[in-house]
């Protein structure tokens, strides 16, 4: 008897120290909403989303050009960094011999690790040069910050991508290929389909990633407060907002960087929340196909 | 009616993809060499010994690499632990409930969060509310939050691995709960528990937005948790951005990658270790 309750006081203490994260998780969302709502409702949800006038010395906060921005980049990044990821992926998995594969797969796992403000530096001293000099513009961009945040997923979406190729059950492509479909035809309609939702999991958090990137976007995107007309205009995100600001902004100001956090953390929760109940659901059934 | 040929396609649908990897392999070892070959001349004795003058412009990086190392071992101390006992507790003492779903649920969230929302709550929270200041606390606890769901996830999968047959011999052998959990599932758990730590030390380096809303960039030997300090991360970010000067710029890069591929290298290895021993 005493060793249950020993027992269970163990339990009670060990439960207390997990509820540790979803505590943080608490307090993050409590203070960030408690420190940006009050001036999103003070201009109005419509105006603070909306308006393109981000003015803070005389009280006009309108993030509607960022927002662009964000979704600008993000948009391209997985265009870029989707794209090369998934096929690189897919190479890794059905076409690659076996030794290769052992020594490429650790390796994108490591390039993963690099911090990102070399990826924006490599951004700044290679490509934003190139784009002023070969395609046009002033080279800060959107489409130079979407190179540079579509390598910067490309370990993710490759990695985990290749994790869900894997996880197709063997039989599938064999039966494929018995029944006389080639490789490509088997990729395209077996393990593909197959796959679907850990795929779809990659490019969600790699999106996460880049949507949630701060530093290197400040480096390429240019961080002008105008509308992007063009991807060769340069652009501000909801992120760097915060980051460039910060240092010196001080009341309604502050404020209102904390109200451009909740906008970026409603959006991030929002992907969250879809890659979780994508990635729920098992692989394994392959549809009607 | 077909237009292209199965095996036609077959054939433009594979030289596409390889040169897809090629070119996707190509970028990736591109930057790494970039930056080692303009960096590495640079990186010299002095460099790494020396304390840096004229904000950067000349000298070395060595209270940087010592604020590196005092932000990122706080939050692992701080991280490791919690993470640690929250697996623990997920896997052999909770029955699988709602309340466990949500612990789940909670470091999933944790994980997807940007770093700059990390670093507005800690700005407000431990450096205004708490009244930290902006200090090597700060940034510690932080950066401990983030790396939560890592060290969460590596452990819990880790401590799963562990064959049942361990466990019910320790019972066996008339062990306590608490003795079969820390004797001998955490003990054959240890390398893929260790396998997270050391991703989770890997992203605190390479970490720079919360940083500088909670630590700070003072450039001075942080003395206690209280002074405010910089990062390596951040100190790259700083003389390149501000253009202070490229050569200690690529140098303090080829030092944090040197750094980070020896990290994650470590990592690669203890998993190696625990995949064989698992056999």
């Amino acid at each position: 008897m005493k060793q249950a309750a020993k027992d269970k006081c163990i339990s009670l203490t060990l439960m207390a120290v997990a509820m540790s994260g979803i505590s943080g998780l608490a307090l993050i969302t409590g203070f960030i909403f408690r420190e940006g709502l009050p001036i999103m409702m003070k201009v109005g949800l419509g105006k603070f989303l909306l308006s393109s006038n981000w003015y803070p010395q005389e009280g006009e906060f309108g993030i509607f050009p960022m927002i662009v921005g964000s979704v600008a980049v993000t948009v391209g990044a997985m265009l870029i960094g989707g794209t090369l990821g998934l096929g690189c992926a897919i190479v890794l998995a059905q076409f690659c011999p076996p030794r290769l594969v052992s020594l490429l797969k650790p390796g994108i796992e490591l390039l993963a690790g690099i911090p990102s403000v070399v990826y924006g530096f490599i951004g700044v001293v290679i490509l934003v040069p190139f784009i002023r000099d070969y395609i046009g513009g002033p080279g800060l961009s959107v489409l130079a910050a979407s190179v540079v945040l579509g390598v910067m997923v490309l370990p993710t979406v490759t990695s985990i991508s290749f994790d869900a190729l894997r996880a197709v059950p063997r039989t599938y492509r064999e039966g494929s290929i018995a029944l006389g479909a080639t490789e490509w035809q088997t990729t395209r309609m077996v393990m593909l389909k197959a796959a679907k939702s850990g795929i779809v999991t990659a490019i969600i958090l790699g999106m996460g990633r880049a949507i949630g990137e701060t530093m290197a976007v400040i480096m390429v995107a240019g961080n002008t407060l105008d509308l992007p007309r063009s991807v060769l205009d340069p652009v501000r995100t909801l992120t760097s907002n915060i980051a460039l600001e910060m240092g010196y902004a001080a009341g309604d100001h502050r404020k209102a960087l904390f109200a451009t956090g909740v906008t970026l953390f409603v959006i991030i929760m929002v992907l969250n929340t879809i890659a979780l109940a994508v990635s729920r659901r098992r692989p394994g059934r392959v549809g009607q196909a | 009616m077909r237009i292209v040929s199965p095996a036609v396609s077959q054939r433009i649908a594979v030289s596409l993809l390889w040169s897809m990897a090629a070119l996707t392999m190509g970028i990736l070892v591109f930057i790494v060499a970039y930056v080692l070959w303009h960096g590495l001349p640079h990186v010299t004795w002095g460099f790494l010994s020396q304390s840096p003058r004229s904000m950067g412009r000349e000298g070395g990086v060595f209270p940087i690499i010592i604020g590196t190392l005092w932000v990122t071992g706080l939050a692992i101390m701080i991280a490791a632990p919690v993470g640690l006992i929250t697996a623990m507790y997920l896997t052999e003492y909770a029955r699988q409930s709602r309340l466990t779903n949500v612990i789940r649920f909670g470091a999933d969230c944790l994980a997807g969060i940007p770093s700059i929302i990390f670093g507005l709550f800690g700005f407000v929270f431990f450096v205004i509310t708490l009244g930290m200041g902006l200090s090597v606390l700060s940034g510690a606890l932080t950066l401990s939050l983030m790396v939560l769901p890592t060290i969460i996830r590596t452990s819990e999968e880790a401590i799963r691995a562990v064959p049942r047959a361990y466990r019910d011999a320790s019972y066996g052998l008339g062990a306590t709960r608490w003795q079969m959990v820390t004797k001998v599932v955490l003990r054959s758990a240890m390398p893929g528990i260790c396998t997270g730590i050391v991703l989770s030390i890997g992203r605190s380096i390479g970490e720079t937005a919360a940083i500088m809303l909670t630590a700070g960039s003072a450039l001075g030997f942080p003395k206690t948790v209280f002074d405010s300090c910089r990062t390596l991360s951040l100190h790259f970010y700083i003389l390149s951005r501000e253009g202070i000067s490229m050569a200690n710029a690529y140098a303090t890069a080829s030092v944090l990658i040197v750094v980070i591929f020896g990290i994650n290298l470590l990592a690669y290895w203890a998993m190696k270790r625990f995949v064989a021993g698992k056999r």
